[in-house]
């Protein structure tokens, strides 16, 4: 056991933060081509798809200098590496593994390039957590596929060039998992209608898709036809490693602490009142599980051995954080707690109150948490199947 | 950057699981724990031969020299089967040893400890559930040659099998460890719920001791012998909740109710999840904490704050969830269900319960 860098990780470390305090200017002295020249530079570094295969354009990074370099991007709020964050996540991992030679030369260098925003067809109306029973229907017509059906809740559709698109290829099957097929379907293509979808916090991220006798050529199938389960999975294996970022959370809970010091409760600072110093360190105490989770995790992925359920661990503390760091945010704050920005008594410019209303982002995308404690109980406990 | 177990620290853990299976099994630990003595020389003499009570004793005194994450990893898994052998309190007194103690007391005393020859424990606290110095009343006055003690230690665990009790007392010139030999004091055992963590109460009162068995201590030691005693109870902790969440599990796959097994209702399998989710993330936390004894004295305090605050309550729930999830058979005395069940009561006050630990997180904090 030991929880020291390397002279070698210390000195990515240093590189890392170097560059930061070159490229990342206070967010008032940003112009408008900040993004872009900050895209270009971290990309011209190869750190957008830091750990993928060179031969892919990566730079076949460890996994200690990809923890750095998220730790450090995220203790400097730094923007994103690059456009599509389901392009790197998943999208492009999943055409390196199952993609044509072809499919890798044309969509993996503008993921890395910021050229193209990926989004992610998997629910449907009908079917949400029991994802393998979609319907969404694709038929093989010589050259191509006719795709017709419904997708929904798609984050990104009303402003991505690109779907990873799940469908049902084969009807009668023995298990529902099997007939699915994985395509990539570009958003023009005629006959796909996006309807954005207004969520409770105001925003518009989400869409439902309805894909209308829509031709995807065969050479934009992603797999195997009938493979698309195996395909999702791996993806979804992806994002749930992907998600659990603690850093994110350490600095929630550093502005949760700044917040309460600056509150008065009943006359006091509610820094000094025990059941708020309680609560807050209840957070910490499962924020720093999740840290040494996930560490133990990584040390698991060091030594070669693929990680499997064990991350809806931190998922599910990931989700609980998330409503209720808020939650006892808006709470403490009393009626200026329910001030959105603009309202006078609004506190730290509405943040708390927005953010309060948006955690279905964390708790139900990518599975619910019964969802992943049916998971656990019965991939790591052994119990039988629902 | 590596948080896993050697290559050693496994076999290690290996052996020890071996020696609960073979040597000292439920029916075992059962029959020690009923027995007059509380205790088995046997056992103990094995343990001792296997150099587990020398693990934290540096070789110039008789010991193997590793660390406290090599001692979590015998703690944890003799606490799979409720050992209910004074492993931890020995491992404490050697703590008490090697932070207070001069190079005499150290020469003297450890190769015994770390032989099994002495049998040592500590006792701290002298209030029910305060982990402060003021919380220590038990006293030692100057008198010729050395000290007379004055009070009771309430709460000493494993003190009827110890041969010799360091005992924090104030003394005249403040916070000290009073070593005396267990004869010479009056120990009485306190029926407490877990009959395999033995505590009595040990009355000073007029107890004379020559002066070089009164071992200055000040608080930040205090303080440290206090956070191993939290990191030796929580490698417990991580022990025996692995091992009810086993039972349960198990005991969940096989029992038959409405013609399916229970584990496939969600009310019983998603607590056998929360057991999961709590357990590991407890577990990961001990490990740090067990780390930071040799390798992070500056960070110790919070990271032994959030492993035991979290451990605290999420064992006790994790013992009653082991116990509610059985059915009425858990309620029976037969069944060993129950005995993780105190062992977690045990182990929630033990060196700071949540509250302590989650008011001083919150201090560390900057709150
Ligand atoms: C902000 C946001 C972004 C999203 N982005 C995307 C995206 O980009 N692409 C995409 O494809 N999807 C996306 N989703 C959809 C998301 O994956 C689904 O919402 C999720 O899988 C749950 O499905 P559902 O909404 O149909 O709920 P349902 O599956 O209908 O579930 C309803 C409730 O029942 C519970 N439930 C369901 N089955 C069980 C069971 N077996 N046992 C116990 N409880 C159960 C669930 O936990 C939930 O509480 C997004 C969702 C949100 C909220
Ligand atoms: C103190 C005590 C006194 C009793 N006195 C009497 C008495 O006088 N007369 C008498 O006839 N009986 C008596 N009982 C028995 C009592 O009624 C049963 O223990 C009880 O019905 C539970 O059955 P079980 O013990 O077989 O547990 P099980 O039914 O095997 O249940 C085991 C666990 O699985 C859970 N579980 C079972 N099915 C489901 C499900 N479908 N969904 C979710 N969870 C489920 C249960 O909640 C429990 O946690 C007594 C029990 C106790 C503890």
């Amino acid at each position: 056991m030991d929880f020291d860098y390397t002279a070698s990780e210390q000195s990515f470390r240093e590189e890392v933060r170097s560059f930061i305090s070159d490229n990342l200017p206070p967010k008032k002295e940003r112009d408008k081509n900040f993004l872009a020249n900050w895209l270009e530079k971290v990309r011209a570094k190869g750190w957008v798809g830091f750990a993928w295969p060179k031969e892919f354009g990566g730079s076949e990074g460890g996994l200690i200098e990809q923890t750095i370099l998220r730790e450090e991007m995220a203790l400097a709020k730094a923007p994103p590496l690059g456009t599509s964050m389901m392009g790197l996540a998943w999208v492009g991992p999943g055409i390196m593994q199952y993609g044509t030679e072809e499919q890798k030369r044309k969509f993996i260098p503008d993921i890395l390039d910021s050229k193209v925003t990926w989004c992610t067809g998997y629910s449907e109306p009908n079917h949400g957590s029991d994802l393998a029973a979609i319907q969404c229907k694709a038929e093989l017509k010589g050259d191509h596929y006719l795709v017709n059906g419904q997708k929904i809740w798609t984050t990104g559709a009303p402003w991505s060039q690109w779907i990873i698109l799940l469908t049902r290829t084969q009807f009668d099957v023995q298990s529902k998992h099997d007939g699915i097929t994985c395509f990539l379907v570009p958003m023009d293509a005629p006959g796909v209608e996006v309807r954005p979808i207004q969520n409770m916090a105001g925003d518009k991220h989400f869409a439902e898709i309805f894909f209308t006798d829509v031709q995807v050529p065969v050479e934009n199938r992603l797999g195997a036809e009938g493979e698309g389960w195996n395909v999702t999975v791996s993806a979804l294996a992806n994002e749930r490693s992907s998600i659990g970022e603690v850093t994110q959370m350490f600095e929630k809970l550093e502005n949760l602490k700044e917040l309460v010091k600056t509150t008065s409760l009943q006359g006091q600072p509610a820094n000094k009142d025990p059941k708020v110093r309680r609560t807050i360190a209840r957070f910490e105490m499962k924020v720093a599980a999740m840290k040494f989770n996930g560490l133990r995790y990584l040390t698991k992925q060091i030594k070669g051995e693929p990680l499997t359920s064990e991350t809806s661990v931190n998922k599910l503390h990931r989700a609980s954080l998330e409503i209720e760091i808020d939650d006892f945010a808006v709470q403490l704050l009393g009626q200026a707690g329910l001030q959105l920005r603009g309202g006078e008594s609004a506190v730290d410019g509405g943040t708390w109150s927005k953010s309060a209303l948006n955690w279905p982002n964390v708790v139900i995308g990518g599975g619910t948490p019964n969802i992943q404690r049916n998971i656990i109980a019965e991939r790591l406990l052994g119990q039988p199947k629902d | 950057m590596n948080f896993g177990f050697t290559e050693e620290q496994s076999l290690l853990r290996d052996q020890v699981e071996r020696f609960m299976k073979e040597a000292c099994p439920m029916p075992k630990v059962r029959e020690i724990a009923a027995s007059e003595s509380r205790f088995d020389s046997t056992l103990w003499q094995q343990v001792a031969d296997l150099g587990w009570l020398g693990l934290t004793i540096p070789e110039a005194h008789g010991g193997l020299g590793l660390k406290w994450i090599d001692l979590t990893v015998v703690l944890e898994a003799a606490a799979e089967g409720l050992c209910p052998l004074p492993i931890a309190s020995q491992a404490l007194a050697s703590a008490a040893v090697l932070t207070c103690g001069n190079d005499q007391q150290k020469n003297d005393w450890l190769p015994a400890m770390a032989a099994g020859k002495a049998i040592c424990t500590i006792g701290l606290y002298d209030e029910a559930n305060w982990i402060d110095p003021k919380a220590i009343t038990a006293q030692a006055h100057a008198s010729e040659g050395g000290y007379v003690l004055k009070g009771t230690k309430p709460f000493v665990n494993d003190a009827a099998a110890a041969h010799y009790l360091l005992l924090a007392v104030n003394g005249p010139n403040g916070l000290a460890l009073a070593a005396v030999a267990k004869d010479d004091v009056k120990i009485t055992h306190q029926p407490t719920m877990d009959t395999t963590k033995p505590m009595a109460s040990v009355n000073l009162d007029g107890v004379s001791i020559s002066a070089e068995f009164l071992l200055p201590m000040s608080e930040e030691q205090l303080a440290f012998l206090t956070d191993c005693g939290a990191v030796a109870t929580t490698a417990e902790m991580v022990g025996a909740g692995a091992a009810i969440l086993a039972m349960t599990s198990n005991y969940a796959k096989e029992r038959i109710q409405f013609g399916k097994p229970i584990g496939q209702y969600q009310g019983v399998k998603h607590r056998l999840a929360d057991m999961y989710v709590d357990l590991e993330s407890y577990r990961s936390l001990s490990y740090y904490a067990a780390w930071s004894v040799d390798d992070d004295v500056a960070g110790l305090a919070k990271a032994v704050s959030l492993a035991k605050g979290y451990a605290s309550d999420a064992f006790a729930q994790i013992g009653i969830d082991g116990v509610g999830l059985h059915g009425a058979i858990g309620f029976t005395a037969e069944y060993d269900a129950q005995l993780y069940l105190k062992r977690s009561k045990w182990a929630r006050p033990m060196y700071g319960d949540s509250d302590y630990h989650m008011d001083r997180i919150a201090t560390l904090g900057g709150l």
